[in-house]
């Protein structure tokens, strides 16, 4: 038997609705399963990628020096890198945030928010750094696909990864390529 | 209880514990457990690292976007924040939550019924069964769903496809699985068809069977360990959520009851458009999710637990019979008024995942659910709010608005938010319990992550994470020398790095 194909996934700064979206591919999973195995993703407890890994998935922007990093992870142990879905492509909902400066917001939240005892902007050192801005992926490292959507459909996954176990160039039906 | 080690009196000469997974990136929490000199925990924390700042930037939105916009906080229970959102914004239409036609409610109720199945569904058969069925401290290899497939065939496609129904009741009503579009201020943009109504029914009798026996399984997980499964990370605490006005079940709309841990009533059938003279929230540095209690018990004393096992902790009964004799059996194992047992959150979870098949089931029996008439309107009003008993707990939004109908205001507390307490003293349990005096173990990494696992394995509303909690381990000395390291590998082993 030839060794699987590895699949590594991850969220940065997205809403796991791009990886729930994958997960809808049901029992479909358990075809993929034969020929494909999990790195680095949300659903083991597989921590960081191995050095080998054939594809990275990727949902969501970065918003963190965090996200920075795990970024660069992916990017240095994928052969494919993926950005999946609005967040990664374009910053997406999150990436509202760009118009209103980054001190509003923690305002907002710690200090002028309804309800809200002991205000104070958390500032630990044990939480990373936030960006200014949420920036797509590309502005960071080199992305080989993009998948549209918000979130790409269950299908599209399933045709993306398919045709790409394949060997073939990987295409999109027009029918699979959404935009709300 | 374990208070005392949220924060320590000196940290000078503590050894810093730093339980970091990667993943925290993914909108991770990581603890941290500070330590002296004879490794006895004297600081345990749960942070959680990420922020969005939802509330400022829906702002000079106008107030129709909100039930699309706010749904993508989490796309894991998506549909409770369109809805918590859509119910706010009737409001602002003038129509409260009596006056929506009978349709549009019913087919939002039959909407939630599927995102709390699937939600449920994925959180005990995606995320936590693995730790249930291989054992908690089991290989790496192990624990996900393919490894559950591959040697529990039968309960492992049972999830996948208990899961899959509850999205594909969400597909039929809102268009698409993750993000659709359903609720409109005053009502909902689409009436069920008969063909789809005949759909969903032919399959909803195997749901619920395959519901019976998941409350089966997790029964005998329980109590085949019942000391273990009844202490682990428990902590007595009061409930707080969504009631019926007769006491049942309920996760759409209702007051607020809350409970203290010997099951007195604190507050009932609060109309939750007050729950701002109820509940606040406080700010802590070392954290960006904020830590909401009951005014009336204080700081100290007025946190709370929401979600299935505060739920079912509550009502009285539950008005679907099959989840209703579940409760009973559920509550007399305890032999106490309340279940404290955090690790009984599965339970209670699978109980609720019962009620809402029964429940599905029942509304696509009712002729209603087939109704036309699925939208009214009244007088603008500048203030909406709109509660709703998510998947993981009571969530609150809160939206004002000028005459322009563009945002001006507004407050979200989302259900993991009210964990917030309860998972920090979960996690100071184990490290207090467990952990204390001990040397580093692989274990200890374990431990942690299944209390706040039993919580909600994906903190993602708060924190857009999911799955796992920490696999590196460092030890640092008080002058902030690495003198220990654990790291669990890709491959599941562990190795150990003493560098002094
Ligand atoms: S693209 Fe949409 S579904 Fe995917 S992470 Fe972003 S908001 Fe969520």
């Amino acid at each position: 038997m030839t060794s699987k194909i590895r699949v590594a996934t991850t969220s940065l700064a997205g809403c796991f609705g791009c990886h729930m979206s994958f997960l809808d591919i049901d029992e479909r999973m358990l075809k993929l399963v034969e020929v494909v195995e999990f790195d680095r993703s949300p659903i083991n407890d597989i921590e960081h990628c191995s050095s080998n890994c054939d594809i990275g998935l990727i949902e969501g922007g970065v918003c963190n020096s965090e996200n920075v990093h795990v970024l660069r992870e992916f990017r240095k142990n994928c052969k494919i890198l993926v950005a999946v879905g609005a967040c990664a492509i374009n910053g997406g909902l999150p990436a509202l945030r760009n118009f209103v400066p980054l001190e509003e917001c923690l305002a907002e939240a710690y200090l002028d928010g309804i309800g809200v005892e002991n205000p104070q902007i958390p500032s630990d050192p044990e939480l990373p750094l936030l960006l200014d801005k949420v920036r797509p992926l590309h502005e960071v490292v080199k992305i080989d696909y993009y998948l549209p959507g918000c979130p790409p459909s269950a299908d599209v996954f399933w045709k993306f990864l398919t045709d790409l176990i394949a060997g073939s160039e990987p295409s999109l039906p027009y029918e699979l390529v959404h935009y709300d | 209880m374990y208070e005392h080690l949220e924060t320590a009196k000196r940290t000078e000469n503590l050894k810093r514990i730093v339980v970091d997974p990667v993943s925290r990136v993914e909108g991770h929490g990581k603890v941290t457990l500070m330590l002296d000199e004879n490794n006895m925990v004297q600081q345990a924390r749960l942070h959680i690292v990420e922020f969005r700042g939802f509330e400022r930037f829906i702002q000079g939105r106008p107030y129709w976007e909100l039930p699309v916009l706010v749904q993508r906080l989490c796309g894991i229970c998506p549909v409770s924040h369109h809805l918590a959102a859509a119910k706010a914004i009737d409001q602002l239409v003038g129509v409260d939550p009596v006056n929506l036609p009978v349709t549009a409610d019913k087919l939002r109720r039959l909407l939630h019924f599927g995102q709390v199945l699937q939600s449920h569904a994925l959180h005990f058969f995606h995320l936590s069964s693995p730790d249930l069925l291989f054992g908690f401290e089991s290989d790496i290899n192990k624990r996900h769903i393919v490894a559950v497939l591959a040697e529990y065939p039968d309960i492992g496609v049972q999830g996948v496809m208990m899961r899959k129904y509850g999205q594909e009741v969400i597909q039929t009503i809102c268009g698409k699985r993750v993000h659709g579009t359903g609720a409109i201020p005053g009502g909902m943009n689409k009436s069920l068809s008969t063909v789809e109504r005949d759909n969903l029914l032919q399959n909803i009798d195997q749901i619920i069977d395959w519901s019976i026996s998941s409350v089966e399984l997790i029964k005998k997980v329980h109590c085949s360990n019942l000391p273990y499964y009844d202490d682990f990370a428990t902590i007595r605490s009061n409930y707080l959520g969504l009631i019926k006005p007769d006491g049942a079940l309920e996760l759409y709309h209702g007051g607020i009851r809350a409970k203290n841990d010997k099951g007195e009533t604190i507050i009932d059938h609060v109309d939750y458009c007050r729950y701002n003279s109820y509940i606040h929230e406080e700010v802590r540095s070392w954290t960006y999710m904020k830590f909401p209690y009951l005014l009336s018990l204080g700081q100290q004393n007025g946190w709370y637990r929401v979600g299935p096992l505060a739920r079912v902790n509550n009502c009285d009964f539950i008005n679907t019979p099959m989840a209703e004799a579940a409760r009973l059996e559920f509550k007399a194992h305890s032999g106490e008024a309340m279940v404290h047992s955090t690790l009984a959150f599965h339970w209670a979870r699978l109980i609720e995942t019962l009620h809402c098949a029964e429940s599905i089931k029942a509304l696509l029996n009712d002729p209603d659910i087939l109704g036309q008439d699925l939208l009214t309107q009244g007088e603008k009003r500048y203030e909406g709010i709109g509660v709703i008993e998510a998947p993981r707990g009571t969530l609150f939004h809160h939206y004002q608005i000028d005459e322009n109908d563009i945002v001006t205001k507004a407050n979200l507390i989302v259900s993991t938010t009210s964990n917030n307490m309860a998972m920090n003293e979960s996690v100071r349990q184990v490290a207090a319990e467990y952990l204390s005096g001990r040397e580093l173990t692989e274990p200890l990494l374990n431990n942690l992550e299944v209390a706040i696992r039993a919580y909600d394995p994906c903190l993602s509303c708060a924190t857009h994470a999911v799955g796992k909690m920490p696999l590196q381990l460092e030890l640092i000395d008080a002058e902030g020398n690495l003198i220990d390291k654990l790291i669990k590998h890709g491959n599941g082993q562990v190795e150990r790095n003493c560098v002094s």
